[in-house]
């Protein structure tokens, strides 16, 4: 048994087939972890001013640059193992460098929340055992983590939930948008206006206190009642609500004392986010946004959009991420203007334009460790294939002997 | 998927009972539930007939690939999200530890499996709509929210 990448749900019950070192066939798998596991169609291959190299030279010139940098920057990680975060954490230590990843731009807002402990959480486990009502809140579950509804969420049969989601479960989707999880909601999909959840939150806090609601109170004296009568509910909170509400964050926390048999689950994009806020949050008591001089000191300043919109950044380690898709376009001329280290295992848009290339291992398939599912749990990856490729840990501990 | 109706509007509509069946509309559901072919209407093949043949034959192209009880996956539209597989209640049934969990089969009695991020059906003859006792079961249309389940 194989355990996919593709996603922060960590899939431990894939069958890959190996022939000839190559994973022929995957079993159990969606098509984006199919995808995954199957390896990149175009391979990273070392280089230093886009001109190939051996691993050898792009280390040395890596050491060099990062030398150099009056304030450097480790950004990624998401995409590594648990093993490879602290080894990159104590790097950044070492460097004084500011570090961050993306759930600065992604669910790193209510991953704070819930290891601070402000918010109630469960395992996704106890969601398939118990969980009657689950409500899919700015989250497309179908489309972003293929699997969640058909082996955790909402499809099913758990140890309390025999008849599965004909008569045991009820699913929720509120959403800007018709989305694919919504479409499975059938019945239940609240739709609202773009930036509509604060109004929405108050609106149903107001429900849930027994007043009448001034905001669509038809619907909402519904969603309240059908959230009072649930014996165990799951509200998983996707990148859209935490988008919306990003500014005032609490009122997610005031729904949730409203709501007691509730839970919050983030739903979490890249496979060992979480792995990364909870080392770091281990390490420093934040989750992202810090620079480790060597004590840490969180700052908004210190996120990757506010470092380069500042032009703090002189150099810039971007690890098994691609700022260069995922951030907006006007900070995107100052990261190509500043050296840039890409470790990753695949040709990506930030390699593109990099300073220096490293190719890395494919974690799960050409390398093992450890990561974290998107409910906090530890899952152990093994390794499938083997590659010439060092794994990203390895590269990690080399830059630090050479520093 | 094609319709009973537009099939029917195709064919002669003169009730000739050459093809064995009563009506024209007779056949036309038989054509569809590949208990017939277009070549036993005889009118048919007649060449004034001829645009009508071409339509049919095209119209009914996509069912050509389906099982025994109808089942036809597009494997371009599927993402292997595999709510089918837990929702079968023939899946649950065989497998009530694996399948029926959300967790991969345990066995190879279950009907839909996922094979390289698609889905794939075997073991047809365990489906509800197969069979003396079938059933119109559409539990794994429901909750598959890309249309890529078929039944003709």
């Amino acid at each position: 048994m194989a355990t996919c990448t593709g996603c922060a749900l960590l899939c431990d019950d894939i069958e890959a087939i190996v022939e000839n070192n190559r994973i022929k066939e995957t079993r159990n798998a969606c098509r984006r972890g199919a995808a995954r596991m199957k390896g990149c169609v175009n391979r990273l291959v070392p280089s230093i001013d886009q001109k190939p190299t051996d691993i050898e030279s792009s280390i040395r010139k890596t050491v060099e640059i990062i030398k150099n940098a009056r304030s450097p920057m480790l950004f990624g990680l998401d995409n590594s193992t648990c093993e490879a975060q602290a080894k990159g954490i104590r790097l950044a230590k070492k460097l004084n460098a500011v570090i961050d990843d993306t759930s600065s731009f992604c669910q790193g807002l209510l991953i704070e929340r819930i290891l601070q402990k402000k918010l109630r959480t469960c395992s996704l486990d106890d969601i398939r055992n118990k969980a009657d009502v689950l409500v899919y809140w700015g989250s497309d579950a179908q489309d972003s983590q293929p699997r969640h509804l058909s082996r955790f969420s909402y499809f099913p049969r758990g140890e309390s939930r025999q008849r599965g989601y004909e008569e045991d479960r009820k699913a929720i989707a509120i959403d800007v948008r018709e989305s694919n999880t919504a479409k499975i909601c059938k019945g239940h999909f609240y739709r609202i206006p773009l930036k509509g959840d604060r109004e929405f939150i108050l609106a149903l806090i107001e429900a849930l206190s027994g007043k009448v609601p001034a905001y669509d109170t038809k619907k909402m004296l519904e969603l309240a009642g059908i959230l009072k009568k649930a014996e165990f509910g799951a509200v998983f909170v996707g990148i859209g609500l935490t988008y919306s509400i990003k500014e005032d964050f609490d009122i997610l926390t005031a729904l949730a004392e409203k709501l007691p048999n509730f839970n919050i689950m983030p739903m979490v994009g890249h496979y060992n986010m979480r792995g990364f806020n909870e080392a770091l949050f281990k390490e420093t008591g934040f989750v992202n946004r810090v620079k480790l001089e060597p004590k840490a000191v969180h700052d908004n300043k210190y996120s990757i959009m506010e470092s380069l919109i500042r032009k703090n950044t002189d150099a810039i380690i971007v690890v098994g991420s691609d700022p260069m898709i995922s951030l907006p376009r006007p900070v995107l001329t100052y990261l190509a203007s500043i050296p840039v280290i890409c470790i990753d295992p695949c040709i990506s848009m930030t390699s593109k334009i990099a300073a220096v290339t490293i190719p890395c291992a494919a974690t799960c398939m050409e390398s093992g460790g450890t990561a974290i599912r998107m409910d906090g749990k530890v899952i152990s990856l093994s390794k499938i294939i083997t590659s010439e490729y060092m794994p990203d840990e390895e590269i990690m501990d080399r830059l630090m002997e050479a520093i | 998927m094609v319709t009973v109706m537009e099939l029917y509007q195709l064919l002669p509509r003169t009730n000739c009972k050459k093809c064995g069946e009563s009506t024209c509309m007779a056949f036309a559901v038989a054509l569809l539930g590949r208990k017939k072919n277009v070549a036993e209407c005889t009118p048919l093949l007649e060449a004034n007939f001829k645009p009508q043949k071409e339509k049919l034959e095209s119209l009914l192209l996509p069912t050509a690939g389906a099982e025994e009880t109808g089942l036809i996956v597009h494997p371009e539209l599927c993402t292997g999200c595999g709510n089918c597989v837990v929702a079968c209640p023939v899946d649950v049934a065989n497998d009530p530890h694996g399948a029926g969990m959300g967790c991969a089969p345990t066995n190879e009695k279950v009907i839909f499996k996922v094979v390289d991020g698609k889905v794939m059906a075997s073991n047809i003859k365990e489906c509800r709509r197969f069979g003396k006792s079938k059933v119109l079961c559409y539990a794994c249309i429901d909750p598959c929210p890309t249309g890529a389940i078929e039944f003709v």
